[in-house]
């Protein structure tokens, strides 16, 4: 089924909660609503739920206007992030629950039930309550339930952050397996980058109530449209410096404080001659030089070990600068080193609208 | 464990003690009390069966009703009290804590002022309303005026164990299929059964134990009368008072309530012990 949300605004009073949020959904697909705490997506997918009523603008599923369809009748499945299993209930009735309610046959019910209970793997848990089972057994009856009667849209609302990491990351992959098979329409919230980039077809950025960006996740990490997006997206965070851009003899220079890069002139000439503009560049993008003559030159402020790369903090003047290192390297804190700038990879900002000079 | 932290850990439980013996002195003395000629202190002058005798013949001689008749109206009005004020509360509790409409706050606050309204100012009022409403000197009166006494208590404890209860299961619960009402009843209503036990229990007794109210609405110790009415009349301004008869009487007023209590302990006591881990 898809998903069309046009204008889509919901206000309380003076607070607003969403605001004119604009986008599509297509058949089978997998969109992530990523943002901070209180930046609107769970009001958007309360929304599509039909538990809020818009205040403006509409939701369509396929051409059909849903504003006022109750939830029980758009054939959605929910999974919520306190699981919200009838504690009651014995974990048969949870997943069935969907089923009694459109009178399915007992023998049907039985059934259908067991075919996804066996399928989420808690099959021999049928006859426990949900108080007797751990967060990530009760998860997956929370997924059942929502899966049994077969929606025409999933939605999930932070459904892994209250499992620890280990589980956490498994639960991903299951879930994103379970959507590719099933191909069914889903919406999936989170304020955690990585399960947004990992598991989305697209990805939709908010803040404030606004989307910010809508695209695949590999474009939302190479082509941020606004600073928010390159600032929020991906771990460890783009650098952030304030440079003037120039053209000399030819070549476009960014400079600050201690910096001085030369920038490929297809970037370089769209941010040249507007004074002072905000080039982003990501960890990954800045190396250690192997000759410490060239590059920019630093101090070595902090030295992180994240296993596999040692995350460095490097002061250039005034500015700091995240770099990714290879731990054989060993730097050490206080030496002086020397930096090389993936220009072709930075990314350039207006200072007051905060959008991309570049997309 | 030294002999320190031994009185130490016996401190607390001879406070305790302490404390509830007055409470226990007293239900001995009721109970040794009905079964005794008479007192002195907490010593019996002689066994005797004889305070019981209200069971097989009325006490008041003829025109007064038997202790049965008394016993059955009684439980007509706790048990009906019982059943409206949790009905009623848990339907207008759900409202006013999931619903918004308008009138919502002020419905509220003025429920609570009603609670706090001494009831005793209000009975001259609700005496010329039960009279013109021929109500007066019947159960029906009687109970509808306990009734409406007791609902502003009633409903705000409900909606307290309401606003307990997940939006999310409430959510999902919608999302599933089910109309409000099936939520209410299936899945809300469940999950709130101590707050029900609470309520019924609260309800009851107050509903058994009322005194003023049927005292204040019935005639006497009529054929309309209450335990506790019935129980006053022991205490005649010319006769000296039974004492014994008295007991006799308390005593067996409080078994319902103690037999209900028993009954409804533990889900009262799971009010405590908190909801399931998936649920909240």
């Amino acid at each position: 089924m898809k998903v069309k949300l046009e204008n889509l605004s919901k206000r309380w009073g003076k607070v607003v909660g969403a605001d004119r949020i604009d986008l599509e959904i297509t058949d089978g697909e997998f969109v992530a609503f990523l943002g901070p705490s209180g930046c609107g997506k769970t009001t958007t997918l309360l929304m599509v739920a039909g538990i809020y009523k818009p205040t403006e603008g509409s939701i369509r599923f396929d051409e059909r206007v849903v504003n006022y369809v109750a939830p029980k009748d758009r054939n959605i499945g929910m999974v919520f992030q306190s699981y919200a299993l009838y504690p009651h209930m014995t974990v048969f009735q949870n997943i069935s629950y969907p089923l009694k309610l459109q009178k399915t046959s007992k023998e049907e019910m039985k059934q259908r039930a067991q075919k996804v209970a066996d399928m989420m793997d808690i099959g021999h848990l049928m006859d426990r309550k949900p108080a007797q089972l751990s967060g990530g057994q009760q998860q997956r009856v929370a997924l059942g339930r929502a899966l049994v009667k077969e929606p025409k849209l999933l939605l999930f609302d932070e459904p892994l952050s209250n499992l620890d990491a280990r589980l956490r990351l498994s639960m991903r992959g299951e879930i994103k397996r379970l959507q590719v098979e099933l191909r069914v329409t889903s919406i999936y919230v989170t304020h955690d980058q990585v399960e947004a980039m990992t598991m989305a077809d697209r990805v939709a950025v908010m803040k404030d109530g606004k989307l910010q960006a809508y695209s695949p996740p590999d474009e939302l990490y190479d082509q941020p449209r606004t600073l928010f997006v390159a600032s929020f997206v991906g771990n460890p965070p783009m650098n952030l410096i304030e440079v003037d851009v120039t053209r000399e003899n030819g070549d476009y220079h960014a400079r600050a404080d201690g910096i001085d890069l030369i920038v490929p002139a297809e970037r370089g000439e769209k941010a040249a001659g507007k004074g002072r503009v905000i080039m982003g560049i990501r960890p990954e993008d800045v190396t250690i030089s192997e000759q410490e003559q060239e590059g920019v030159s630093g101090e070595i402020y902090v030295v992180e070990p994240l296993g596999r790369d040692d995350l460095i903090d490097v002061r250039v003047g005034e500015t700091s600068i995240r770099v990714l290192a290879d731990p054989a390297l060993r730097l050490k804190m206080g030496e002086n080193t020397a930096l090389d700038f993936n220009t072709s990879k930075a990314q350039f900002f207006d200072p007051a609208t905060e959008q991309s000079l570049l997309w | 464990m030294t002999l320190r932290q031994r009185i130490m850990a016996v401190i607390p439980y001879v406070l305790l003690v302490l404390t509830v013996l007055p409470i226990v002195v007293g239900y001995f003395w009721l109970a040794l009390s009905s079964f005794s000629v008479s007192t002195e202190g907490l010593r019996s002058t002689g066994f005797t069966l004889s305070n019981w005798s209200f069971l097989s013949e009325p006490p008041f001689g003829r025109g007064y009703p038997s202790i049965w008749r008394v016993t059955f109206n009684t439980f007509v009005i706790a048990i009906s009290m019982t059943t409206a004020v949790v009905i009623v509360s848990s339907l207008a509790g759900y409202a006013l804590s999931r619903l918004n409409f308008p009138g919502r706050k002020s419905f509220l606050s003025l429920t609570l002022i009603l609670h706090a309204f001494p009831s005793v100012t209000l009975l001259i009022g609700i005496y010329f309303v039960l009279r013109t409403l021929k109500l007066y000197n019947t159960l029906t009166g009687v109970g509808l005026v306990m009734i409406g006494f007791e609902l502003p208590f009633g409903i705000w404890l409900m909606k307290g164990f309401f606003d307990n209860v997940s939006w999310d299961m409430e959510r999902a619960a919608l999302i599933d299929g089910a109309s409000r009402l099936r939520v209410w009843g299936e899945i809300i209503l469940p999950t709130i059964k101590p707050g029900i036990a609470a309520l019924s229990i609260f309800a009851f007794i107050s509903g058994w134990n009322a005194w003023l109210i049927p005292k204040t609405f019935t005639i006497g110790a009529g054929q309309n009368a209450t335990l506790s009415v019935f129980l006053n009349n022991f205490r005649g301004d010319t006769v000296a008072v039974q004492w014994g008869a008295v007991t006799a009487v308390g005593l067996f007023q409080l078994i319902p309530v103690a037999i209900f209590f028993i009954f409804t302990q533990d889900l009262l006591l799971s009010i405590y012990a908190g909801g399931a881990k998936g649920g909240t």
